[in-house]
């Protein structure tokens, strides 16, 4: 469609005012971080580093940052897992007789997780679970299953269920074809799926704010006693930490597709 | 299906993993918390009875229901500029509006409720500069109320919207646009009488994904309703960790589930929902 047909005046003003809204308002935080004031402020004398110092130096900061990165690795590595093989059996399997399991892996996208929370805080008590890492890591794991099924689920469409039933053919069995045939093809999508599984674990407070207190505290938690106490440049600098690590995440993620697509 | 790709036993033991742990570490601390509604302090109706008497419960629902709809709304008219922008650009331009799009998407909501408050606060970015243009004497009230939420959450919401409009606007021909101008159709009939009625469907997937995730959002109106504009999500965590009423807060969630459920399975008769689901990413 070169060229045919293009938005008119009012459509294409409204989609650029909307673009700004989106990006401009998480930009403002970089000036802010590099601010020299010692309060929220853009920088008036001259850039600054101090506050990146602050947070780096910080025992408090870089503990949350090192819980919320084991956390989000281990919950990874349960969603990667469970979802993947999930994903793979539906595939296999008609699709009338897994529809109740599908519409199951919905559940955790259309709950809201505040229902999630209160419902972890009672459940997890008497299991001596809360403020455990343990904990966490199951709560993150269980409901970063969905992103790694629907991701998996599509490279699983793109995959020849042929090349699947020639390897048994051929006297494979289950787990060689596994190994062999199907995972080499969609390791783009399980890679997605875990990005994907990360990043949920790595941003997730609501579940924290319940099933968390003192021994587990995750980075988004910090933030949020941050935002609800101080307001410092400190949590400017830690916003733009966290906007990079993602960006980098989204490139890397990015970066794989293009190379898997050729 | 031949005999001889029958699927055996060996794929359902594929399943197991993730469907046990949904069902011991997901829907059953849900069931279990929700029966509460029911049985504390003691067994009956006595919590949905509030819901007929109590004022404050209800303010609460017609807070939440109000702020959803003003957000839903919004999130849909600049959704669709964006996916209309995207799926009418050269494919290089499309690259950068799918970023446009993406990042914010994937950026932590923390950092986007932050970058709000830096912004909007009486001694915020907005205001001070509009005080220094000399356009204000006071410093306006943009944050901590209900406008500052809905400023947020429909910042949130935009890129849901843009997901779903978008898949159904790419199944367009754009050969029909075309064909309408040149039989002589205004850009803006060729809008109103081909583009948009072909793009319904993908707004109302659109429109009904982001009511569901408004209705029970809990940071975003946290931070940026100061604890003065309440929402359900928050209001059922005061009730619980505040409080300490579990009935009253476990009832409310409840009715949260039951809206969400209730909405989804009114409009799946007339959207699929897997185009709503299937489209992230």
């Amino acid at each position: 469609m070169d060229g045919a047909y293009r938005p008119g005046p009012f459509g294409r003003g409204l989609a650029w005012a909307t673009a700004l809204y989106l990006v401009l308002p998480i930009l403002i935080v970089v000036p802010v971080a590099l601010t020299d004031q010692r309060y929220l402020s853009l920088p008036e004398d001259g850039l600054s580093l101090r506050h990146f110092e602050t947070v780096l130096a910080s025992p408090e900061w870089l503990g949350s940052i090192w819980q919320s990165f084991t956390i989000a690795v281990a919950a990874t590595m349960l969603s990667v897992t469970a979802g993947t093989l999930c994903a793979i059996g539906c595939w296999r399997i008609s699709r009338r007789a897994t529809e109740f399991v599908r519409v199951l892996m919905l559940l955790p996208l259309i709950i809201p997780s505040i229902v999630y929370a209160i419902g972890l805080y009672r459940y997890f008590g008497p299991l001596g679970l809360l403020d455990r890492f343990l904990g966490v890591v199951l709560a993150h794991g269980v409901t970063g299953i969905p992103y790694v099924v629907i991701t998996v689920s599509t490279a699983l469409a793109a995959f020849d269920p042929r090349l699947e039933q020639a390897a048994r053919g051929m006297g494979a069995s289950l787990s060689q074809t596994l190994r062999w045939v199907i995972l080499p093809r969609i390791a783009p999508g399980i890679f997605s799926g875990a990005i994907f599984a990360f990043i949920h674990s790595w941003d997730e407070l609501v579940m924290v704010l319940f099933i968390a207190s003192r021994d587990v505290f995750t980075l988004p938690r910090r933030i949020w006693d941050g935002i609800n106490e101080n307001l410092d440049p400190a949590m400017a600098a830690v916003a733009v930490l966290l906007i990079l690590f993602t960006l980098l995440l989204l490139m890397a993620d990015r970066a794989l597709r293009r190379r898997s697509e050729g | 299906m031949s005999a001889a790709g029958r699927p055996g036993a060996g794929w359902w033991l594929l399943i197991l993993p993730a469907f046990l742990l949904l069902v011991v570490f997901y829907l059953a601390p849900i069931v279990q918390v929700l029966a509460i509604s029911v049985t504390e302090p003691e067994f009956g109706l006595e919590n949905y009875e509030r819901l007929l008497t109590s004022s404050a419960v209800q303010r609460v629902i017609f807070t939440t229901l109000r702020i959803c709809i003003i957000t839903t709304a919004l999130a849909l008219l600049l959704g669709y500029a964006i996916a209309y922008a995207i799926t009418l650009a050269s494919p290089r331009a499309r690259g950068w509006w799918i970023l446009a799009v993406l990042v914010p998407l994937w950026i932590s909501v923390l950092v986007r409720a932050f970058a709000w408050v830096t912004l909007l606060r009486r001694q915020g970015l907005v205001n001070n500069t509009l005080m220094e243009a000399g356009l204000i004497g006071e410093p306006l009230p943009l944050v901590w109320n209900e406008f500052g939420i809905v400023v947020g959450m429909v910042h949130y919401m935009v890129p849901f919207a843009v997901l779903p409009m978008l898949s159904s606007m790419r199944e367009i021909d754009p050969r029909l646009l075309a064909a309408a101008r040149g039989l002589g159709a205004s850009r803006g009939e060729v809008f109103r009488r081909v583009f948009l009625p072909l793009s319904l469907p993908g707004v109302i997937a659109s429109g009904v994904l982001v009511f569901i995730f408004s209705l029970g959002f809990y940071i975003t109106p946290a931070i940026l309703g100061g604890g003065k504009t309440l929402m359900v999500a928050e209001w059922i965590s005061l009730q619980i960790l505040d409080l300490i009423r579990w009935g009253l807060g476990t009832m409310m969630a409840t009715v949260l589930v039951v809206a969400i459920l209730v909405t989804l399975a009114v409009f799946s008769r007339i959207v699929d929902l897997r185009r709503i689901f299937g489209a992230g990413a």
